[in-house]
């Protein structure tokens, strides 16, 4: 059960959030531009790393925001917490 | 009542001011307060207490704790009852009620234990091996096997006690209030931190409650009744006894099963909760979880009267009470000599000591042979004799490999073996915590390795034996942990208390007593729960597993209510002997929570009946109580499916609705309609990103259909949105899906474009909906309104006005979901049912007809309207339910792009499309699958399904809605539809049945 600490509301239990995938994934300008591969990529492929992640939680029964975390997917040590404007921690190799 | 004949005449925890009686297996007994189940039964004598699980082998008392894998019993009657519950936890209350398990008719006469006549043709895997074949038989196998097999039995009837959840916060958790525990607790709290110390047990000393040693010169207990003293003067302790700490889970948060009331039995408290499962959040954890001793694996070890040495040491100390007259140990280490002389003084003979070690030179082994006792070394006990209790034990030497059993056998009578193979620290929580185990090959046991989490295990669980060391290392624990959470670094760890200390020798490991020449092990029971042998570890071995994990699951070992808290060490162990590797290669299984079992209740806590998922009604749901409606559950909303007259079956009802809207005036309550505010100068751009089609050139006034994908093309949810003035949209969505709609909105407003100025939020409780539908419907609302004009040419199809309705303030929607013209009219919810009631009262002269879901289904299947969620299932795109003109070229949205990949352009996707049974008495079960034609042989392709299906009294026959492949080009054809008594051919249609041109609108 992890403790999150939501940018706008502090530590809160993880049963308060919701799970939003991975971060900094940004929607094409363009879509029709993009090759069927270039578009599948976008919509399907996601990173699986054995370490940091840098993913979107929204705090779902709380303040309703999204915001980025980095994890530790092995430890689910929470390294990092961000908004959705700020830029990734600098230690994150993402 | 019998008489408690092995009741010691002094000491122990117990109260001889205050007896009681129990009931076990239907006899009447006596104990005192102070006792647990166990105890009381040592105390009558009785050891035989339930039968195995496969073999239905009598069984006794093995331990004195939870780690108890024999003892299961039965707690309680009726409603009440628990199963499994472990004799050596449960305390004795007065009348309390308790029955073995695993056996019939009775645990002394039992006709399962003809098994254990089999138990060479039942060895490991046996299940796995033999019910296989034939496959179609297993569910018979299975019938029979499920009820041989056993434990304990669920209760039939609702539980009359309830249960609570608690959330908690502290910098130090300590588990376990032994000696350690209450050291780490002193320390901590005395550095001002905020400290939970909880226990298992009914009273803090843990393994000093049954050992009789002394600390700074006081007897343990005035040591024990000190510390808890100070602990309980400090208001920053929360002190929790009869508390399991269960899971141990990520970022230090963990779980307390607290038993309030248990030891009350049906006598407690009713207004208070049974057992309370608090969730605590601790900056720091020192487990102090003390260890388990395991039993010795010899021939017959399981007998009643078979039992840890420490275990009668504590039914000796603790209880008062002798597990026997005329004891027999055997050991590999030092502490059963301790429990040696503590039986010795209470008057038990003890006939010998079996030593694994050679020559036992330890400082408590001289005091046992000063008194007299013999001490065997190098021996061992080759089989135990006795059925329902030991009442001998066959003796033999050992070779000096210890591997085989050497000498002349020779008895040596006795009604009580005490064994100990060694302690195992109880690391489950370490291990939960995801720390890594390492072997020490000293001590023969595991030991926490490095902390993954913000925690530190100490003493008897860290692999530290002697009570001074406990002491010294709980102190330093509690001062770190306090320390580590921010707690005055100034504190220092008392120093060491005076103790005698006591020399021990190394323990020498003897996993398995070998067999004599000529036998086998498979009466050397590793694990009693479960009834694994040595020789089912061996023939896992042998058969070629390799992994603990697939030895676990082949012989079932550890998985057991214990989860072989005494077993698997040994388990493991044998394991590795026979594959040749050393113990930390063969490596442990992985310890999963709940440490000991618990029930549902503790963790489900209030979350029952009506509080278990919250119930949303309308504000006319009292009107509709009132008329009878039946209801129906729209995720968490109770809608009226329909409104049966006396006499009338649903079918009946749903006719009448569906006739009386089309042809005079029908009402629906539409309040469950998810209704989303949007503003925002920039909200026009908003709704042409989330909606297929465009939005820019909507009026103030207008309404439009939409329909929002995911960004994978499919179909999400749909509903109309109205502009209700320059930057201000009304959005409704289907009942189910209205809050995952607008986290759907936020999730792109705040993620993707937060440039875009938009506010979005919920209205759906804010408002009530009365839809009236029906070709007089005008004339009904035109005569309870005075400012909104209803002229068709002035309030046309799609738009919505603002008024007062029977001089309710309103918000008018002329759109339809039946296809006749209506109106929805929202009000404010503390209006609503005003509203209905006037709507109710003047609609009584146009046949005004309250109509549910039901009917609405209906209705809006005859249009071929699609319902999200029932139509689609997050595989249909826009496109394949014919929504192409919905659907804009010019402007991008979410999912557009993947409109053109190649598999949502497949020429073979299932299509929407209608579908009338050649039968039209016909109505097909929706989710029926459609074949194009039924073979003898599978495989039979399958080419869609029905979505919808319903009698339509409007045209007289059924009708449904279904899913082709290339159904739109398949007008015409017949398909059939396999069901479980026969087939039904159905013609493909358009998915319109009633006036296609859309003439009903106007009325």
């Amino acid at each position: 059960m992890l403790l999150i600490k939501c940018p706008w509301c502090g530590d809160r239990d993880e049963h308060e959030f919701s799970y939003g995938g991975e971060a900094h994934i940004v929607r094409p300008r363009d879509p029709e531009k993009l090759t069927d591969d270039q578009w599948a990529d976008y919509l399907f492929m996601r990173k699986n790393p054995k370490g940091a992640h840098l993913e979107r939680w929204v705090h779902a029964h709380g303040c309703r925001r999204w915001f980025n975390v980095e994890r530790d997917t092995v430890t689910h040590a929470i390294t990092a917490v961000y908004k959705m404007n700020e830029k990734p921690p600098r230690s994150s190799k993402t | 009542m019998s008489q408690q004949t092995y009741r010691l005449a002094v000491g122990g925890h117990i109260d001889r001011t205050r007896p009681l009686s129990f009931d076990f297996n239907g006899k009447r007994y006596g104990g005192y307060v102070g006792d647990t189940l166990a105890s009381a039964l040592l105390a009558n004598g009785v050891h035989l207490v339930g039968r195995s699980y496969k073999y239905h082998r009598p069984r006794g008392v093995l331990s004195a704790g939870s780690e108890e894998p024999n003892a299961l019993v039965q707690h309680g009657t009726g409603g009440a009852t628990d199963p499994n519950f472990r004799a050596t936890q449960v305390e004795l209350y007065d009348e309390l009620v308790a029955a073995s398990q695993n056996c019939w008719p009775s645990v002394s006469f039992d006709l399962g234990a003809v098994n254990s006549l089999f138990s060479r043709v039942l060895p490991a895997g046996f299940y796995y091996k033999t019910f296989m074949w034939p496959k179609a038989f297993w569910k018979y196998y299975e019938y029979v096997i499920r009820r041989a097999a056993g434990l304990g039995r669920a209760p039939d009837a609702p539980d009359p006690a309830y249960y609570d959840n608690m959330h908690v916060h502290c910098e130090v958790l300590v588990v376990g209030g032994g000696v350690t525990g209450l050291a780490a607790a002193l320390s901590a709290a005395r550095a001002d931190a905020r400290v939970i110390l909880a226990d298992e047990q009914c009273e803090f000393g843990g393994g000093l409650l049954g050992a009789g040693e002394q600390i700074d010169g006081m007897s343990t207990d005035e040591w024990v009744a000190q510390a808890v003293a100070e602990l309980a003067s400090m208001k920053q302790v929360t002190l929790l006894p009869r508390s399991t700490v269960i899971g141990y889970f990520d970022h230090n948060f963990l779980t307390i099963a607290e038993r309030i009331q248990d030891h009350l039995g049906p006598m407690g408290t009713p207004d208070k909760a049974r057992q309370r499962l608090w969730k605590v959040r601790a900056k720091q954890v020192v487990l102090a979880t003390g260890a388990h001793e395991r039993p010795m694996v010899f021939k017959n070890n399981d007998r009643p009267g078979i039992m840890l040495a420490s275990a009668a040491q504590t039914y000796v100390n603790r209880f008062a009470v002798k597990p026997g007259n005329n004891v027999v140990f055997f050991t590999n280490n030092d502490s059963a000599y301790g429990a040696a002389l503590t039986l010795a003084e209470a008057g038990i003979k003890v006939a010998a000591v079996l030593d694994v070690r050679a020559q036992p030179t330890g400082r408590l082994a001289t005091k046992v042979r000063d008194r007299g006792i013999e001490i065997l070394g190098r021996h061992a006990i080759a089989a135990a004799m006795g059925k329902k209790r030991v009442s001998a034990v066959e003796v033999m030497m050992l070779n000096e490999s210890a591997d085989r059993l050497i000498g002349t056998a020779r008895k040596i009578a006795c009604d009580l073996v005490c064994m100990s193979a060694g302690w195992s620290p109880a690391v489950h929580l370490f291990s939960q915590s995801r720390g890594k185990l390492k072997y020490d090959a000293n001590r023969s046991c595991f030991v926490p390795g490095d902390s993954v989490q913000a925690e530190r295990s100490a003493g008897a669980a860290n692999g530290t034996f002697s009570l001074a060391a406990c002491i010294v290392e709980g102190h330093e624990a509690g001062l770190a942990a306090a320390t580590d959470a921010g707690y005055n670094k100034n504190a220092s760890v008392p120093k060491a208390p005076v103790r005698q200390e006591i020399e021990e020798a190394p323990v020498d490991p003897l996993w398995l007593v070998p067999a004599k020449a000529g036998e086998h092990t498979n009466k050397h029971f590793v694990d009693f729960q479960n009834d694994v042998t040595a020789a089912d570890v061996v023939l896992a071995a042998r058969e070629g597993y390799r992994s603990v994990e697939h030895l676990k699951r082949y012989t079932t070992m550890g998985m057991g209510t214990d989860q072989g808290k005494t077993s698997n060490v040994n388990a493991l162990a044998i394991f590795g002997q026979v594959l040749g590797s050393d113990i930390p290669d063969v490596g442990t299984t992985t310890f999963r929570p709940p440490y000991t079992p618990v029930t549902f209740g503790v963790l489900v806590g209030r979350d029952v009946g009506e509080l278990a998922d919250p119930v949303r009604r309308t504000p006319m749901h009292q009107w509709h109580e009132s008329k009878g409606a039946k209801f129906e559950d729209v995720g968490q909303w109770r809608r009226p499916w329909y409104y049966p007259l006396p006499g009338e079956s649903m079918q009946d009802a749903v006719n009448r609705e569906c006739l009386a809207t089309r042809k005079a005036i029908g009402i629906l309550d539409a309040s469950t309609l998810g209704k989303i505010d949007i503003r925002g100068p920039h909200a026009a751009e908003f709704l042409d990103r989330i909606y297929t089609n465009g939005w820019k050139k909507l009026a103030i006034g207008r309404c439009r259909y939409g329909v929002m994908c995911g960004e994978d093309g499919m179909v999400f949810d749909d509903g109309v949105t109205a502009r209700l003035g320059e930057n201000h949209y009304w959005m409704t969505t289907t009942t189910g899906n209205a809050a995952r709609v607008l986290a759907w909105l936020e999730e792109w407003l705040q993620t993707e474009w937060p440039e875009l100025k938009v506010y979005c939020n919920s209205m759906t409780e804010h408002w009530a909906t009365a839809s009236v539908a029906g070709p007089l419907a005008r004339k009904l609302v035109a005569k309870l309104t005075s400012d909104i004009d209803f002229d068709p040419d002035n309030f046309p199809f799609m738009s919505c006005r603002e008024g007062a309705v029977a001089g309710i303030p309103a918000r008018v929607f002329r759109i339809s979901f039946t296809g006749e013209l209506s109106f929805e009219i929202n009000v404010r919810s503390s209006c609503g049912r005003a509203l209905w009631n006037t709507l109710m009262t003047v609609g009584e002269q146009y046949g005004i007809t309250p109509f549910g879901t039901e009917a609405m289904h209906v209705l809006r299947a005859e249009k071929g309207f699609i319902i999200a969620g029932q139509e689609t299932d997050g595989t249909v795109t826009p496109i394949d339910l014919g929504l192409e003109p919905m659907v804009s070229k010019r402007k991008d949205f979410i999912g557009k792009r993947s409109l053109s990949r190649p598999d949502t352009q497949r020429e073979d996707r299932k299509q929407l499309v209608g579908l009338l049974p050649v039968d039209a008495r016909e109505v097909l079960p929706e989710g029926s699958q459609i074949v194009e034609k039924v073979d003898d042989k599978p495989p039979v392709p399958m080419i869609g399904h029905v979505t919808s299906s319903y009698y339509s009294a409007y045209l007289e026959r059924s009708i449904a809605l279904a899913l082709i492949k290339r159904g739109r080009s398949r007008h015409g054809e017949t398909v059939q539809v396999p069901l479980e008594d026969k087939v039904v051919p159905a013609k493909i249609s358009a998915p319109q049945f009633y006036d296609p041109e859309g003439v009903r609108i106007n009325g």
